[in-house]
């Protein structure tokens, strides 16, 4: 039996196309991915992320433990600040990718992926031992993410007055808490937005708020094409175990400054610098016809060769774009074997696309 | 519940054949558009190409997946919808009529095997279990 969200009746009532995603009864779409998709990019659009799993760490050790156990410096945080981290094994693996919200010197919460949730706990709470930490996951709570230009203009009539006007003035990658809702400026699409995360008995209160404000409801397929735009790597696909942050585009999330921060998988990572990068995460950009796809072959002047990670459509650039994993020293163009034929792609740094534009 | 045409014929890899004259004309189903979501591009064959019958001779491919096109019986290819290249939202929208892919001219005129509206139904019904 598949979990549901708080959210799945309404996904039902408006439509959905209800697929599997990790084990969770999600929407695709409710019509067309490619509208959900511009409206996001033009307008603002609505996605349950119920399924991604909420966990609070209270004690006053909860700072010294994320110091610990995520590759980004928590220390970095002033209260009402996020922080987006890989959480690491101690082969500098990446167990998962997750973002850290300081409440408190005494609470933090952190949102991890829905596909690894109980594995996350599992590890979390065996690294939690030495330290006065508490973990709860807060099965009691909806997440809902509303994104795109439109989205902050939208929030004053979704929200009481207050809260909104203080949701309003939150800079990029900040919160405020109002009692058991939190408002969080962040998302996973390259726009604008929040996720707002609140008690799962205002679930359909907060759907149709939104509604009401012209925030259209998006489905797990626009979620992907945007986040691949928007250069943000998905967990599982573009990242996994058997790679590190160092290989995955995401040296910036890695801070070994002070050198006396042992953090797990610190020392593979050390030693992997030392040895030299071999393999990075690059965006691609088809010249030619065709739709990139996971696993197709990168071809790289020389003998070299990749795998792309997530390819796909990009409606914005009514173009195929991907990400993929080459040799470090690829050049700016590359072949991608698609169908048994080698289509000329352009190498970039992501993002694709920021703010509705093209930025490569 | 998708929308099958009782005038026209089916394959099971989800293919409608229309009879016009002495010429069939191609696209896939109103199941099969749902199920791939919004096709964003489309490969179709070189006119005068020639095709076994199950032989694939075009590609769609959506924003979900890329999906083969089997050409339903043997047979020459005549004309091909160019307007489907420039825009294949066209297949989502009008799947049997401005949506058609490929127009081709059978090697014999039986068409054995192909599938009536009833029997299709019942293809399309199967998969959903």
């Amino acid at each position: 039996m598949a979990k549901r969200t708080p959210f799945y009746d309404l996904h039902v009532q408006a439509n959905a196309k209800i697929v599997d995603f990790a084990g969770w009864d999600m929407p695709l779409h409710y019509g067309s991915q490619i509208q959900e998709h511009h409206q996001v990019r033009q307008h603002a659009g609505m996605f349950d992320v119920s399924h991604m799993g909420v966990v609070d760490l209270h004690g006053t050790d909860a700072g010294p433990y994320l110091r610990r156990l995520v590759a980004n410096n928590v220390d970095r945080l002033m209260d009402g600040k996020a922080l987006y981290t890989c959480m690491l094994n101690e082969n500098g693996g990446v167990i998962d990718d997750l973002i850290v919200y300081k409440v408190a010197d005494d609470f933090y919460r952190v949102v991890i992926n829905a596909g690894t949730r109980e594995k996350d706990i599992a590890w979390m709470k065996l690294q939690s031992e030495s330290f006065d930490v508490s973990l709860t996951e807060r099965t009691d709570l909806a997440m809902l993410a509303i994104q795109g230009p439109e989205a902050r203009e939208k929030i004053t009539r979704i929200l009481p007055a207050a809260q909104a006007e203080a949701a309003i003035a939150l800079k990029p990658f900040t919160f405020a808490v109002f009692g058991d809702w939190f408002v969080a400026r962040t998302g996973y699409t390259g726009e604008d937005g929040y996720e707002i995360i609140f008690p799962a008995t205002d679930t359909a209160r907060l759907w149709s708020a939104c509604l009401n404000a012209g925030v259209v409801p998006c489905g797990l397929g626009a979620r992907d094409t945007l986040r691949l735009e928007a250069g943000l790597n998905l967990y599982g696909s573009d990242m996994d175990e058997t790679v590190t942050p160092l290989e995955s585009n995401l040296s910036w999330t890695v801070i070994m400054d002070p050198a006396d921060r042992v953090f797990i998988g610190r020392e593979a990572l050390e030693k992997q610098k030392q040895q030299g990068v071999k393999r990075r995460l690059v965006g691609l950009v088809l010249d030619g016809p065709g739709v990139i796809r996971n696993h197709q072959k990168v071809i790289v002047a020389g003998d070299g060769v990749g795998e792309v990670t997530s390819g796909g459509y990009s409606p914005t650039l009514e173009k195929s774009i991907a990400l993929a994993r080459v040799p470090v020293d690829i050049g700016a163009q590359c072949f991608v074997e698609i169908r048994n034929k080698q289509i000329p792609a352009q190498v970039i740094k992501p993002p694709f696309v920021r703010n509705g534009k093209k930025v490569f | 519940m998708s929308n099958i045409p009782q005038k026209l014929q089916y394959t099971k890899t989800h293919e409608w054949i229309r009879q016009d004259d002495e010429l069939l004309t191609i696209g896939i189903t109103d199941h099969a558009q749902t199920m791939l979501g919004d096709l964003v591009y489309v490969e179709l064959p070189e006119i005068e190409s020639s095709f076994d019958g199950g032989q694939e001779c075009a590609v769609v491919e959506s924003v979900k997946a890329a999906a083969d096109i089997y050409c339903p019986v043997p047979g020459e290819v005549v004309e091909v919808n160019d307007a489907v290249i420039e825009n294949p939202q066209l297949i989502n929208q009008d799947p049997y009529g401005k949506g058609w892919l490929i127009r081709v001219r059978p090697h014999d005129q039986k068409g054995s095997g192909l599938l009536n509206a009833d029997e299709y139904s019942k293809v399309v019904a199967s998969e959903a279990h």
